[in-house]
């Protein structure tokens, strides 16, 4: 769901000039702050823990703050919604799908004291900004354990849509599993659909019938993991902690943790210090954080949690360099002995050994 | 012991003009008690449904957006629907038309073409709408295939093709992957009907389609064509009306006005093609066609009501914290209460209590 790219980091960058330059932010004693949401808050999964996180801000500064959200809203017609939070007085807006960007960026113009928050998109302005989280950090440990659990040597993933971001996911995942079983498989399924419990089922299911024994996804319900353990299989929760769904499959869960991030931001609105910007942040900033390793021997514990605290440090990269594609081609090396955030953020193709051809 | 409906031989316009404002008001009521039981205000939710979005010409205008694509599909389908041809791919059609018209504007993109881009976009749009809701048009004419089935499952030949498109050949080579083409130039943008509006000129169109549409279907042959049709195809046929000719003319409009809308919201409202450029419109059309009676005039206001339904049911997200979901139960409340309004005023009810039952 999103990117980073020079022609951002210049827009940010003339962003940043402008607000230090110009407006002079006033502190507030009370602010309003909305929140547009792609699926229903009970996704258990994506935009719920986005609204975990606008909890995190009621209960952060109480009677400071005032919280609103609009759920389920389609992109195609998400214009007019983020207005209506920008019309009824709301000092801090965050929109928290990709295909909110050229909406938010438009209502963003017309309302420029309102500041806006945009999840996982690559365009700021001055009262813009952006974030998203490194999300393949706990890719690459969940490849890991499935390599490590897989009884067949066929794991399985459920994919969104072929955006960078979800690519990435794959790669990191695939990378991981094959840094401790060389020979693993990897099979890959598309659900066309953020949300969709039924269509990410049957996506999961046709992994089952070949063969797959371990399944993660990247969609935001928690339907493939319960048709792992509907199957005596096993799967990875996907932006929430997802063991109440499957006690039995669920080896760990990849937690998207906004809250910290989504409370510095609104009492920076409080502060009058908001100013527009980029983060993006992994384990080590606590935005992806790992649920508790569970359903595996001691011994692939140990090794999950030791690729964790190696990521965490900075020990570990898990797209160090030489990267190859599909094709054999070695992917040249942007970044300090590992593919830039560029490389990572724009990515378009399988890393080699990946059963699937990428959908162009 | 059970219910039986039996025509009313006679039925007063009044009561027929009376039956949907009852229907509105029953599902206001039935509404007002459900946030009543949720231990909220009725009648401040009432306000903010209906009367704050009527008193502000912000949210009047976006009303228009709204109501917009909804109106022009409807109409279009009012056609195939008054001749009893079930067209349920309007939303294929909307996206067909966005792109073959969107074609137009990639293609001249960055160049200096003149002002013929936007009127050949929205010709093109309309040709685009057309061609593809005469596939079922012909499936069922050629081969006696159902149009309704033939015209949904296409609605997914559609979308596929579009997402095809914005994520391989017509993606934003600056994009950095991400599956939506460039951003149209201004000779490719609809615009706005005044400066610093949302409002484009695709509502004209909505109400040039409605008004030569009301001419057509009460004052011409073609209107009476369609509706003995419908009523009587035997009728239809015995008076030389070809049934093929019927099925493709009434598939071509109503393909051709959805293919407007979606070339129209394309290119005055989103600036772009992306993996989804609708939320349903061909579908909720449906229910606008049938809301306002496959009238024109009707047609209309239902497009403005189910329009105020969403703001609404958007302003009573932020505004009293309601779930969306009591907008969309509210949706089908409504639509339930007209269509049994509407059924309670053709038919009389009668309670048998012996015979026909086992």
């Amino acid at each position: 769901m999103f990117s980073r790219s020079l022609i951002g980091i210049a827009v940010g960058a003339a962003a940043l000039a402008v607000v230090s330059g110009g407006a002079v932010a006033q502190p507030k004693d009370k602010i309003k702050v909305g929140f547009i949401y792609v699926g229903p808050v009970g996704d258990h999964g994506w935009s719920y823990q986005h609204d975990v996180g606008r909890q995190a801000i009621e209960k952060a500064l109480g009677d400071k703050v005032e919280t609103t959200f609009v759920e389920s809203v389609p992109e195609a017609d998400s214009e007019r919604a983020i207005e209506q939070l920008a019309r009824t007085g709301h000092d801090l807006v965050f929109t928290t799908s990709f295909g909110f960007m050229e909406p938010t960026l438009k209502v963003a113009k017309r309302y420029p004291k309102v500041k806006f928050e945009h999840a996982t998109g690559f365009k700021r302005a001055p009262n813009v900004s952006t974030y998203a989280a490194k999300f393949h950090e706990g890719r690459y440990i969940i490849g890991q354990i499935a390599g490590k659990m897989s009884k067949t040597g066929t794991i399985g993933y459920v994919g969104a849509f072929p955006i960078p971001e979800v690519v990435a996911g794959i790669n990191a995942y695939f990378l991981g599993a094959q840094s401790v079983n060389p020979n693993i498989k990897l099979k890959v399924v598309w659900a066309n659909s953020w949300y969709d419990p039924a269509k990410e089922a049957d996506a999961a299911k046709a992994l089952l019938d070949q063969g797959v024994d371990v399944i993660a996804q990247h969609t935001d319900s928690p339907a493939p993991l319960q048709a792992a353990e509907a199957r005596g299989k096993l799967g990875f929760g996907q932006a929430s902690d997802m063991e109440r769904f499957a006690p039995k499959a669920q080896l760990t869960a990849i937690i998207d943790d906004w809250s910290k991030y989504y409370v510095d931001r609104a009492k920076a609105v409080l502060d009058g210090t908001w100013k527009s910007q980029d983060t993006w942040g992994g384990l080590d900033a606590g935005m992806v954080v790992m649920a508790p390793y569970k359903n595996m021997p001691d011994d692939v514990k140990k090794m999950a949690e030791e690729t964790e605290a190696a990521i965490k440090s900075g020990k570990l990269n898990p797209f160090k360099c030489p990267i190859v594609k599909q094709d054999g081609t070695e992917v040249e090396c942007k970044g300090n002995g590992a593919l830039s955030d560029e490389q990572i953020l724009g990515m378009n193709f399988y890393v080699m050994g990946i059963d699937d051809t990428l959908p162009q | 012991m059970r219910f039986e409906l039996t025509p009313r031989t006679s039925v007063s316009p009044v009561l027929r003009a009376l039956a949907p404002v009852a229907a509105f008001i029953t599902a206001f009521l039935i509404a007002g008690f459900v946030i009543w039981l949720m231990g909220r205000s009725p009648v401040a939710a009432f306000e903010v449904y209906v009367t704050q979005p009527l008193s502000d010409s912000w949210a009047l205008q976006e009303l228009l957006v709204k109501a917009t694509p909804l109106a022009l599909i409807a109409i279009g389908l009012a056609y195939c629907f008054r001749a009893n041809f079930w067209n349920i791919g309007a939303e294929g059609q909307y996206v067909m038309g966005a792109v073959l018209g969107s074609w137009l504007a990639l293609t001249t993109h960055g160049t200096e073409a003149g002002f013929w881009v936007l009127p050949a976009m929205l010709a093109l749009g309309m040709v685009g709408g057309a061609a593809y809701g005469l596939i079922p048009a012909f499936l069922k004419t050629r081969f006696g295939v159902s149009e309704i089935l033939t015209s949904l499952m296409l609605v997914y030949v559609a979308q596929l093709t579009l997402d095809y498109l914005v994520r391989g050949p017509w993606r934003d080579p600056q994009g950095f992957n991400f599956p939506q083409s460039v951003t149209f130039d201004p000779a490719a943008t609809l615009p706005p009907v005044m400066e610093a509006s949302r409002v484009h000129y695709g509502t004209v169109f909505a109400v040039i389609a409605i008004l030569v549409t009301a001419v057509v279907l009460g004052r011409t042959l073609f209107g009476y064509r369609l509706r003995l049709t419908g009523d009587a195809p035997r009728a239809a046929h015995f008076a030389g009306f070809s049934a093929r000719t019927t099925t493709m003319a009434v598939f071509a409009i109503s393909g051709g006005l959805a293919g407007l809308a979606g070339i129209g919201e394309v290119s005055g409202q989103i600036g772009q093609l992306q993996p989804s450029i609708s939320p349903g419109y061909g579908f909720t059309a449906i229910t606008v066609a049938f809301l306002g009676r496959l009238n024109p005039i009707g047609i209309l206001v239902a497009a403005l009501v189910v329009a105020l339904t969403f703001i609404g049911g958007e302003s009573a997200q932020i505004m009293l914290k309601l779930p969306l979901d009591l907008t969309q139960a509210f949706q089908g409340i409504l639509l339930l209460c007209v269509l049994a309004a509407d059924a309670l005023v053709s038919y009389r009810v009668r309670l048998v209590t012996r015979g026909g039952g086992k």
